[in-house]
């Protein structure tokens, strides 16, 4: 019994270690984003990296989204011969829920991943120690732009996700089901009210951060070599996609609860 | 008045021995979880001169190397650069005093996404309002003075170990430092590549009057770029002296590592400990 109230002592210590590093690091990095001197173009290289970069993934997952969960509502909607009602259902899903949420998951497979490796693999090179002696402090060189650049990415990323999304949508409504298209454009367009692409891309813009965070923090408390940077990263991931689903959970029932 | 022209004298004295000092470790104690790394060490290093620190691998010099530049604190102890401590200082005092050191690391630590000119620009382009054409001189001047000569544009994953290490020595002296540390300049480069960094950190030495603390346990590399020599073992300095005092030691701990032999008091407590782990 004693053995057991020691294991799970051990790890809720271990649970607030790392929640409390990961505050610590979301503090530092916005005293550094105020603090002089402050260089644009890292930002603009790693919203180019993150951002232009995952075009590509996210056109196809969106889209692909969005074929399927068109189907996927014909399915039910044909039983009640209320295929019209796809358009809407379609687009407020993919708005409020599944555009923010599956770009952010791509973004921290694909991006924070690739944070983590890189500055881990500078962490267990002596790289931030090299940035220390060159009177830098990594914060604010390594994570503040890549903080700045997933926290405006995103959000774009997002909206555009939503529109490829609807567009694979539309093309199943209309070439398939045979919705006319104007209809389902205004249809769409209807079903959309502002708070709903609000809600999505404020989701967003916390999805980004929890990314840049959990990312940036794990390279810098990488050790260990090649082997460390490795766990180093699966960890990252694992940790931004339970994170991403525990946000959303958050601010859906928030968002729920202020009639949102 | 013959008593105080005695007592100016002394006081003058004590000041010229006190600035004679870059670099002063006052009872350094540096423990990592139960780990005991260093235990009491105490070091001064006169300015301009090359101070080696020699020890088995692991024994805590490259971590004495990173107390000097405040990459890590004390646990206890007192560390004074250039007449500074700078144990307890915040970020921004201590930068001040790392613009006057350059340290070299063990695999250069050049920066993977920077090219070789960008990497020895780095501090002036981070901490300078210096023009484009005065940085691009400045890299130029650093590069030959260790003996490159147009590889500006190429990236550090094309560059070999040896030249590394060299751009890695041009970036830390590109902001004109008082002070260089040195973690392990020869290892992992061939023997010749070795003694052309000996060279060099001596050449550097004549000609910037730079203080230099060199972590090495390469004896050839210690002799020959070493002023004055000390002992890392067990977490104290046991022994210092010029090379010459060094070589000729009755301390059986210090001619067994500068022998390099198997057999002797280093490896015994070795024995005795990994028995006692037993």
């Amino acid at each position: 019994m004693r053995y057991l109230f020691e294991v799970f002592g051990r790890k809720v210590m271990v649970i607030f270690d790392y929640t409390g590093g990961v505050f610590k690091l979301f503090s530092q990095t916005f005293f550094y984003i105020f603090k002089p001197p402050i260089k644009s173009e890292r930002t603009f290289e790693q919203m180019k990296k993150i951002g232009v970069d995952s075009l590509l993934i996210v056109s196809i997952v969106a889209v692909f989204t969005g074929i399927i969960l068109a189907l996927q509502t014909a399915y039910q909607m044909q039983k009640l011969s209320s295929e019209i009602y796809i358009a809407n259902i379609v687009a407020l899903s993919l708005v409020r829920e599944l555009g923010p949420v599956l770009t952010a998951l791509i973004v921290a497979g694909r991006s924070g991943a690739g944070i983590t490796a890189e500055i881990g693999t500078m962490t267990v090179t002596e790289q931030v120690d090299a940035l220390y002696t060159l009177a830098s402090n990594p914060v604010k060189y390594l994570v503040v732009p890549r903080f700045l650049s997933l926290a405006f990415v995103l959000p774009v990323l997002t909206l555009y996700s939503d529109l490829i999304g609807v567009f694979g949508g539309y093309f199943i409504g209309v070439y398939r089901l045979g919705i006319a298209s104007n209809m389902y454009i205004t249809l769409t367009f209807d079903a959309l009210a502002f708070k709903d692409l609000f809600t999505g891309l404020l989701k967003a813009l916390f999805f980004g951060m929890i990314i840049a965070i959990v990312g940036c923090f794990e390279g810098l408390k990488a050790e260990g070599g090649a082997e460390g940077v490795g766990k180093a990263t699966t960890t990252s991931v694992v940790i931004s996609f339970v994170a991403i689903i525990a946000a959303d959970c958050f601010f859906t029932f928030l968002f729920y609860v202020l009639g949102q | 008045m013959r008593e105080k022209a005695i007592t100016q004298i002394i006081f003058a004295a004590k000041i010229s021995v006190i600035s004679d000092i870059m670099i002063e470790i006052i009872g350094v104690h540096k423990s990592f979880s139960s780990h005991k790394v260093l235990d009491g060490v105490g070091l001064k290093i006169e300015k301009g001169k090359t101070k080696v620190i020699i020890g088995r691998s692991g024994c805590g010099k490259s971590v004495l190397l990173k107390h000097i530049v405040g990459l890590i604190r004390p646990d206890t102890g007192v560390i004074k650069v250039d007449g500074v401590a700078i144990g307890k200082l915040k970020e921004k005092e201590l930068n001040k005093v790392r613009m006057k050191i350059g340290m070299v690391f063990q695999g250069g630590a050049l920066f993977d996404s920077l090219t070789v000119a960008e990497n020895v620009a780095f501090v002036l382009n981070e901490h300078t309002e210096l023009d484009e054409a005065t940085i691009a001189e400045r890299v130029k001047e650093s590069l030959s003075l260790v003996g490159l000569h147009a590889i500006e544009d190429f990236m550090p994953s094309e560059l070999s170990g040896g030249m590394k290490k060299r751009v890695a020595l041009a970036r830390a002296i590109c902001m004109r430092p008082q002070i260089i540390l040195y973690d392990e300049p020869t290892t992992g480069v061939d023997p010749i590549t070795a003694d052309a960094i000996n060279d060099l950190i001596r050449e550097l030495q004549a000609k910037l009057k730079i203080t230099s603390v060199v972590v090495t346990h390469d004896m050839t590399s210690a002799y020959k770029v070493g002023d004055h020599m000390a002992m890392l073992y067990q977490g104290k300095i046991i022994a210092e002296g010029t090379p010459e005092e060094i070589k000729n030691t009755h301390n059986p701990v210090v001619k067994q590592f500068i022998t390099g032999a198997a057999v002797g008091p280093i490896t015994e407590t070795e024995h005795l400990v990994f028995g006692h782990l037993k």
